[in-house]
């Protein structure tokens, strides 16, 4: 948690300011009792009406001190830790956006999203809490416990065993309580996840009339939770009326000990009414320090999480002097690559990968599930370092090309279609903000999107996500290519991002590729139909490339390629032919 | 005497999130429609416990006015037995006391024990009623929602139901009790200084009008920005490859940092407001605290009062302002509650799907003659899907399905199963209308296995057992082996018991599809529904999928949504559906003889892999 303590820094002096005023709050609130018992024993007692009035103004100018120091302590500690908050938050977002493919690996993106949003409001309402509570609480209950021994000592054995009680009465809860809360999130988390699995398998939930089973299944999981949160609650609606109890009884006590500390004369009846004032308030106090303790328990395992991010080491980043000259070829050499996940060189995704693709040329890859096709096209835009080897364009090292200039001169488009909520055009933006309404249109076109957009009623500014309309995959992967070819790039990676559209389709779009650019062009892909008019096709066999030439080339001398090939067109096509 | 501020331990109930900034907090501004309505269908749900909840209030009106009596207690001890030392008296004043407190303790107990057993038992029954519901809903209310608003209707708006069954309604009665009983109490001490004390009171309630608007107003703008913000972390972060692919990171950078300059603003100022409120009441507190004791010590040098009076009644004067609060805050809670309920009815109300007709049969040994009778259906009025659709598959025949995205070979399949009903036509089963089938019968005759299948967060056994339920683990087994899904079952971590997550993510889709293709297989369907993968699977997997499917369509009326050559060509009938329609009907061979529609696409689409084979072969 200290490491994250450097962004309270810029608002340090609201920091030392907000405790400063609570104590002044807690000052005034402590004060008021004493105050009371002065009228009641000097003033009452005595018939002096002077001093009734005069200690009664003496009270409302101190409400009105303690106010001062109230609200300003609420306004620097909302100030501190609302600043915190957001400057966390941002120091977070910019440490994930620097991550590198093999950073972003090891987090699932959900967990980042909860180390972004909840773990920071955690924190920063631990912020919050500590400038005010956390010096509030302590405060009200030392503070407590000195008037109130000043008043009187005996009278204070009393609070030596109230304090205890409520320590252990708190100490039980969370041992006992607690854990309880976390079954009962499990269970809460299992009935959730019932409920989506049904929303989400619904078709296959009717398609086998297994709408009763589900129900069943829903059923026992929604009592298994009643019964968790009745066992998890009742810790706490045992105890809240104990605690309560011990504070009443307390008070009993110190009615009768005061009472009979009075008929010694050994204390005023102002004094009796005062010491209960206290002892609520300590008690009080009590409670909310224990809260705190709860509170910092929790936000200290938010605070780990969002260090572990801010502590990750981003593994690619910019040449300390990087080449800027821009990529014009486009000409790629693998020389002896191998690569592989954890950097070691264990269990190598690719071993030993050579080849050289010639400006302009189509080189497409294939191979089985795993044999290492995405991670190869990967390492030419550095999404991953290669281990062992070097990858050159245009005869420069990719790792001394600047990473912005490398990046923007490659288009890769991923296996996994994301498109961003907004309209259809600003999406396709994406790849080059300032292209014109035309170069749009023209790039849509070859990507074969033009016509369902135009099918739209909104055309090229519909809404697409959450709040627009559904497209198809194979829609989805089109607007993707549209958006990576306007950034009319050198080279261009297309990782099976065609497989959601249909064959004569994607003839077109590869047809309409050649037609614009003369950029060199990697196609990853599971049809041969698809691969087989490549000037080049590399056959990758668990991470090591075992043939490359062109289609015919390889039916003749690769046997691999000719099992995929019968696989796909059958046996019986060769027969035909 | 309680502290002035509420500072009590909350109790942080876990309950359901539904996400950072979950569509409903208590600041929204949520208003039921028909409150009074909604009012009378949880009184359904709460009805049967109605004894229970009489003993509740019961309980609450009983502690609230022991915890009335305790102030006048405490004074009662200083006037008439402390100062005049009379220890007897006070001895007994003392244990009636204790007693009162103890009894008020086992009250409070009991009322907490009653509350949370019966509340439970009520939202249980709700989320059971309202899951029940959803099972019984045509297809077509599930593809017209979102998913993400029902998730919410059943996590999110039944835990608003249930916190404020759990707490408002005893509060706001407590508070009602406390009010009433402290300003008669008070009345009762002085006439006077309750005068005076409620000097504060219009001050109150103009500060907690006035405070709680703006903080309503700034929580409600926080929420709606932070909400902004988390959509934006999670898109980014869901497509953070992307971003770092077009090197977009800076400009999402300056996007975020935009939102969160506004969050940070609002979000001051929304805790300001809301902090503010607690010393602002604190001095208006004290103010009266100071008035009270000083009229209040004038009136007992004047005699008009005793000390144990001023003390008992400050005690009370501070209990006024409370409830008001409370009062306020539960009002809010409540009505956010009525418009939480409103939302889970709705999906109650909607219709379920027809029911089956009286004289619906169920259907024994099926021969699987399927018959398309001039069907014709539209999603949307207006825009028909499919027209005058008419064609006959002969038991075990494979038809396959061809044509263009969109073209309606996927609302077939959803006609065959009932999922939507024929707008006019018919579709018979061995010469059965399938409306006269019960629709249990009919689903389990059919087997379908899509192109992307959802799996269940359980172990690949369970999943394939989805199919048939009395399957013994040995048929299983065989089931798998025939989909050619074994194989890769047994690397899998724990073979047949390894669980899967998130509907089989970390299977592939070819994986995923061999796993559907064994439910299938061990549901033994008279008929089969098989939608071929585009793509996207390895081809080995491939190799498996085909075999797996040959195994599958063996003596069983296949359609097959297809997209494979070989499939084509090995079909007894290909239907061309184009724009609803189809528009050609035939094998393959008759089909390219006809030149036409089925030509120009097979030409297109297989015309170079032919090619390819002839310049090798």
């Amino acid at each position: 948690m200290k490491r994250l303590l450097v962004y309270l820094k810029p608002y340090w002096k609201m920091v030392i300011l907000a405790p400063l005023l609570m104590v002044i709050e807690v000052v005034c609130d402590l004060s008021q009792p004493t105050l009371l018992a002065k009228i009641v024993d000097d003033g009452i007692a005595k018939g002096d009406i002077d001093l009734i009035i005069r200690t009664g103004l003496l009270m409302v100018g101190v409400a009105f001190i303690g106010m001062i120091g109230g609200v300003g302590c609420t306004i620097a500690s909302s100030i501190a830790s609302q600043g915190f908050g957001a400057d966390l938050r941002s120091a977070v977002f910019r440490k994930i956006q620097s991550f590198s493919f093999s950073n972003l690996d090891r987090f699932k993106p959900s967990t980042l999203i909860t180390r972004l949003t909840n773990d920071i409001t955690q924190l920063q309402q631990l912020v919050l809490m500590s400038l005010r509570i956390v010096v509030r609480a302590p405060l009200l209950f030392l503070g407590g416990i000195l008037m109130a021994v000043s008043i009187n000592s005996r009278l204070s054995t009393i609070l030596f065993i109230a304090i205890p009680l409520q320590i252990i009465a708190f100490l039980y809860l969370m041992k006992k309580g607690f854990p309880l809360f976390t079954i009962m999130q499990q269970k809460i988390d299992r009935v959730n996840a019932v409920i989506r699995e049904n929303l989400a398998g619904i078709r296959v939930v009717k398609a086998f009339v297994r709408e009763d089973m589900e129900k069943s299944r829903f059923n026992s999981a929604n009592e298994d939770l009643m019964n968790t949160s009745i066992r998890a609650f009742m810790p706490i609606i045992t105890l809240m009326p104990f605690i309560m109890l011990v504070m009443n009884l307390s008070v009993v006590a110190v009615l009768w000990f005061g009472g009979l500390l009075v008929a010694r004369e050994n204390m005023h009846v102002g004094e009796i009414m005062a010491f209960i004032n206290y002892l609520t308030q300590i008690l009080f106090s009590l409670m909310m320090i224990g809260n705190i303790f709860i509170f910092i328990s929790r936000a200290s395992a938010s605070a780990k999480r969002v260090s572990e991010v801010l502590d990750t080491e981003v593994d690619i980043e910019n040449p300390a002097n990087p080449d800027t000259n821009p990529i014009t070829e486009g000409e790629v050499i693998f020389e002896d690559v191998s690569f592989s996940y954890d950097g070691t060189g264990e269990d190598p995704v690719l071993e030993d990968v050579s080849f050289t693709a010639y400006p302009g040329e189509t080189v497409a890859i294939i191979g089985t599930t795993g044999s290492g096709k995405s991670t190869l096209v990967s390492l030419i835009p550095r999404l991953y370092d290669v281990t062992r080897g070097r990858i050159l364009i245009d005869g420069r090292d990719v790792r001394e090309i600047d990473i912005d200039i490398l990046r923007s001169s490659i288009s890769i488009v991923l296996q996994e279609t994301i498109l961003f909520s907004g309209t259809i055009k600003e999406n396709i933006l994406w790849g080059n903000e300032f292209a014109t309404d035309e170069e749009v249109i023209e790039i849509a076109k070859i990507a074969q999107a033009h016509d369902f957009i135009m099918s739209f009623p909104d055309g090229y500014d519909t809404q697409i996500g959450q709040r627009g309309v559904d497209l198809s995959g194979g829609q989805k992967q089109r607007i993707a290519i549209a958006r990576a070819l306007i950034k009319k790039p050198v080279i261009l990676i297309l990782d099976d991002c065609t497989s959601a559209v249909d064959l004569a389709t994607e003839r077109r779009i590869l047809r309409g590729l050649k037609s614009i650019s003369r950029c060199t062009t990697f196609i990853i892909a599971q049809r041969i139909s698809t691969v087989m008019n490549a000037d080049k096709i590399l056959v990758l066999d668990d991470g090591r490339l075992i043939a490359q030439g062109t289609h015919s080339e390889l039916l003749v001398t690769c046997p691999i390629y000719q099992d995929i090939y019968k696989s796909q067109i059958g046996e019986e096509a060769v027969i035909d032919a | 005497m309680p502290d002035r501020r509420e500072e009590r331990p909350a109790v942080h109930n876990p309950g359901f999130r539904g996400g950072p900034g979950g569509p409903h907090s208590m600041f929204s501004k949520v208003k039921p429609e028909d409150p009074l309505g909604t009012l009378k269908r949880l009184w359904g749900y709460i009805k049967q416990y109605r004894l229970r909840f009489f003993l509740i209030f019961i309980i609450v009106f009983v502690t609230a006015l022991l915890s009335l009596i305790n102030p006048y207690l405490i004074g009662r001890a200083i006037d008439q037995y402390i100062i005049p030392k009379d220890f007897k008296g006070l001895f007994s004043l003392i244990v009636l006391m204790i007693s009162i407190h103890i009894a008020n303790s086992l009250f409070i107990w009991l009322q907490g024990y009653l509350n949370i057993t019966t509340v439970q038992k009520i939202v249980l029954q709700l989320r059971k009623d309202l899951f029940g519901k959803l099972q019984s809903l045509p297809l077509r209310f599930f593809d017209s929602s979102q998913h993400g608003d029902l998730m919410s209707r059943l996590t999110n708006d039944i835990d608003t139901v249930n916190m404020s069954l759990n707490t408002s309604i005893t509060q706001v009665f407590s508070s009602i009790v406390t009010l009433t009983g402290t300003l008669l109490v008070m009345l009762r001490l002085s006439p006077m200084l309750t005068l005076i004390s409620m000097a504060t009171i219009p001050f109150t309630l103009l500060v907690t009008s006035f405070i709680s608007r703006h903080t309503r107003e700034y929580f409600f703008s926080n929420q709606t920005i932070l909400g902004k913000l988390n959509g934006l972390i999670e898109e980014n972060i869901s497509g953070l490859k992307v971003v770092k692919v077009f090197s977009r990171e800076r400009k999402e950078i300056e996007r975020f940092g935009n939102i969160n300059r506004e969050l940070r603003e609002v979000g001051t100022k929304a805790q300001i407001y809301s902090g503010v409120m607690g010393p602002l009441m604190n001095v208006l507190n004290n103010l009266s605290f100071a008035l009270i004791a000083g009229f209040g010590g004038w009136f007992t040098v004047q005699n008009i009062i005793t000390v144990g009076t001023i003390a008992s009644f400050i005690t009370y004067s501070r209990q006024f302002t409370r409830p008001i609060n409370e009062l306020a805050n539960q009002f809010n809670m409540l009505q956010s509650a009525m418009a939480s309920a409103e939302r889970v009815f709705k999906v109650m109300d909607e219709s379920p799907e027809p029911a089956d007709l009286p004289d619906a049969v169920e259907l024994k040994d099926v021969k699987g003659d399927v018959e398309f009778r001039n069907v014709c259906f539209s999603y949307k009025e207006g825009v028909p899907v499919l027209k005058n659709v008419t064609f006959h598959a002969k038991p075990g025949q494979t038809i396959a399905l061809v044509g263009p995205t969109g073209a309606g070979k996927t609302t077939m399949v959803n006609l065959l199963t009932r999922f939507y009903d024929v707008d006019s036509g018919s579709i018979l089963i061995d010469g059965i209308d399938i409306r006269r089938i019960k629709r249990s019968c009919l689903r389990s005759l059919l087997g379908i296995v899509l192109q992307d299948t959802y799996l269940f967060s359980d172990s690949v056994k369970e999943n394939i057992r989805y199919g048939r339920l009395s399957a013994t683990d040995e048929e299983v087994k065989m089931a798998a082996r025939l989909a050619h899904a074994e194989h890769f079952i047994l690397r899998l971590p724990h073979g047949y018991d390894t669980v899967l997550s998130d509907g089989g993510e970390n299977l592939s889709q070819g994986q995923r599809q061999l796993l559907a293709i064994a439910r299938a297989i061990l549901a033994d369907p008279a008929i089969l529904i098989l939608d071929e993968a585009t793509s996207n699977i390895d081809t080995r997997t491939e190799k498996y999928i085909q075999a797996a499917m040959l195994n599958l369509m063996e003596g069983r009326t296949s359609f097959v949504i297809a997209h494979r050559l070989s499939t084509i060509r090995n079909a007894d009938m290909i239907l061309v559906i184009n724009d609803g329609e189809i528009i050609e009907r035939g094998t393959h061979r008759e089909l390219l003889e006809k030149k036409g529609f089925y030509y120009n696409l097979y030409m297109s689409q297989f015309a170079a892999e032919v090619e390819g084979v002839t310049k090798t072969g």
